[in-house]
């Protein structure tokens, strides 16, 4: 028995069909993100620029240095943090579980900005070379997830009420963190922080997308190995292991993945808030919560979601632009609110 | 041979005559140097501008590209600009590197709070824009201008201390302490800034306000209406005290008038200057009616 479908045979029957779909909402994704921009491209340059027809050296150029890029590092951020979350909630065991919610995005936040404004001591420098930001970022976010799950199991299970206390008060301390850091900072570095407390994509580069590709393809892949052992943990971790999944290591497994995920898209992007939430309570909303249709559908709609949250980030106020995590903010806040009274609601009922 | 030598002559000529025309879409990402670009006479090539450019309040209805440290690549690309001029303190790079790489002309305009920054200023876009004769005499007024208000300043003995707030906020009110704008112009008025010790902009605690002991109180005019007025502001715990509060003293200035650091600087200086020492105010030259 490898896999535990909860609500019996309709995920299973859904599973295709539900990934087709949001393959097909992935892909308008994609299409819309590479045509709306500020700069008014008809589809006909888009497709050719894309194809390497005859366009415009500059048109070209924003298509495919710009654009392009930019929508690759957005479905991959979107991706990963929404993979991240559903692995999270998993291992939790509570849906109120998000890396920018419970402070593990604040915490690699802290570590980017630190390495910001203090530097690289010369030591670690040589070791890790032009990495240092990514690296910490993923330090960062590593030893937030092991502070949060330190603080809020017991007794063999996650306690949910103390995992988002621990993650208000972490996220506290990386944003005093933060802005102590701020504090000793010129204008430059102050206006900078903007970034990796709102999040951007406005940074999109090719370099940029290749550094962050392995960690978020890695996610998306590894998450595929531990789909049944997430399905057993919604039994408890005592039935899971009853049930011979080797509990333990595909814990720290999932930590690890999803720290490592998390300080990525951090290091590339900012801190975009409620992804990891609002993805996975989406599509458990229309295909139920086994983890084998769960975790790629997740990856799936996070990669969507983030793609129209930067599109109105960069046209709302074009020719400038908005803070991507001021979007899904704004989207997942009323939705968090929404699932808090829904789930009030079930509780009482 | 012979026919050829006319049209390529003509050639040659039109060739010198495009290059000596400045670009005809112009971004500028900078209040000072949108400034300048209107001096030089070119404020009609402007298509956009930062948030920081706000003189001439022409600027205020042309697209806004964001702050200057926060632009968004595609937005400018969208604007389809020759050139686009950038203060240094524009940002954030991986943006600029974007701009660059989308074949779109830059030009880094250094941006130091300095008199001789200023004339380097001027000097830069004057080059940029092919227009180095205008930049060099504007350069030159500039510079003398400044040297007006300081031979003045030189005889004048006393130093009013001078605390620049940047803004009141609900909380600790932020000063300028060394090696900003604020200082520099401070400086040049002939006071002494009043907050020593640190460096940039920091909110300031009311203890170290009152140890601090301001004669004069100056602060952007925008900051004085949202804290409600002189009276208001005189009367807040951590002035009260202080001899600016006693002596009635607060200077309200618009912020890119003071510390903006463009082609209007020595009108700037003269007016601080008259307000710090009011009692030899017609000493110091009065900058034309439309120049704050």
């Amino acid at each position: 028995m490898t896999s535990l479908p909860v609500r019996g045979d309709a995920a299973g029957l859904r599973q295709p069909g539900v990934l087709a779909l949001l393959a097909a909402l992935a892909c308008c994704a994609v299409v819309a993100s590479l045509s709306i921009g500020a700069s008014a491209l008809p589809p006909g340059t888009v497709v050719a620029a894309l194809t390497g027809g005859d366009v415009a050296s500059r048109d070209a150029a924003i298509v495919l240095q710009l654009r392009l890029p930019r929508t690759l590092l957005g479905f991959g951020v979107g991706a990963a943090l929404a993979v991240s979350g559903a692995m999270m909630q998993g291992l939790f065991r509570n849906p109120l579980a998000d890396p920018a919610l419970i402070g593990i995005s604040s915490g690699a936040a802290l570590a980017a900005v630190a390495v910001i404004v203090l530097g690289v001591p010369a030591a670690v420098a040589g070791l890790v070379g032009p990495f240092a930001l990514p690296v910490a970022a993923f330090a960062g976010s590593l030893v937030t997830i092991l502070a949060v799950q330190r603080v809020a199991r017991g007794d063999g299970r996650t306690d949910v009420a103390t995992l988002l206390l621990a993650g208000i008060a972490i996220n506290a301390i990386a944003s005093a963190g933060t802005g102590y850091l701020v504090f000793g900072s010129d204008d430059r570095q102050m206006r900078d922080v903007t970034f990796w407390t709102m999040g951007s994509l406005g940074g999109a580069a090719w370099p940029v997308v290749l550094a962050l590709a392995p960690f978020a393809l890695g996610a998306v892949l590894a998450a595929g190995r531990w789909a049944g052992v997430l399905d057993a943990l919604l039994l408890g971790e005592r039935e899971a292991a009853l049930m011979g999944f080797r509990v333990e290591p595909a814990k720290t497994g999932i930590v690890i993945v999803c720290a490592a995920a998390v300080g990525a898209s951090v290091a590339v992007a900012g801190v975009i808030g409620f992804v990891g939430l609002v993805v996975p309570h989406l599509v458990r909303l229309v295909a139920g919560a086994g983890h084998r249709l769960l975790l790629p559908a997740s990856a799936l709609l996070g990669g969507t979601l983030v793609l129209f949250a930067d599109i109105v980030a960069r046209t709302a106020v074009a020719p400038a632009e908005l803070p991507i995590g001021l979007v899904t903010a704004l989207i997942g806040g009323p939705f968090f609110l929404w699932l808090l009274i829904r789930r009030r609601r079930e509780n009482l009922s | 041979m012979r026919t050829w030598l006319p049209v390529l002559f003509s050639l040659v000529l039109v060739s010198i005559a495009a290059a000596a025309e400045p670009p005809g879409r112009i971004v500028s990402v900078g209040g000072a140097i949108t400034e300048i670009v209107n001096e030089l006479g070119l404020g009609d090539r402007l298509v956009a501008v930062d948030s920081t450019s706000q003189h001439p309040p022409a600027m205020r209805a042309l697209p806004q590209v964001g702050y200057m440290r926060a632009l968004s690549a595609e937005g400018v690309a969208a604007l389809r600009p020759d050139l686009v001029l950038l203060s240094d303190n524009a940002g954030p790079p991986p943006v600029i590197a974007q701009i660059r790489s989308l074949g779109i002309p830059t030009r880094m305009v250094p941006d130091r709070p300095t008199v001789a920054g200023v004339a380097e200023k001027v000097r830069a876009v004057g080059s940029f824009l092919d227009r180095q004769g205008e930049a060099e005499a504007m350069a030159r007024d500039i510079v003398e201008g400044v040297e007006a208000v300081r031979a003045v300043v030189a005889d004048i003995p006393d130093r009013p201390r001078v605390l620049f707030l940047m803004g009141l906020g609900r909380g600790a009110p932020t000063a300028a302490g060394q090696n900003t704008a604020a200082d520099a112009m401070i400086r040049l008025a002939g006071g002494v800034n009043a907050m020593e010790g640190y460096e940039g902009y920091k909110p300031a605690s009311g203890e170290a306000i009152l140890a601090a002991a301001p004669d004069v109180l100056l602060l952007p005019s925008d900051a004085l209406e949202a804290a409600g007025g002189r009276d208001a502001i005189l009367a807040m715990p951590q002035f009260a005290g202080t001899p600016a509060a006693r002596h009635g003293r607060l200077v309200a200035m618009d912020t890119l008038y003071l510390l903006g650091f463009g082609p209007r600087l020595p009108h700037a200086a003269a007016d601080l200057a008259r307000a710090l020492h009011p009692d030899r105010a017609d000493a110091f030259p009065k900058p034309p009616a439309d120049r704050s």
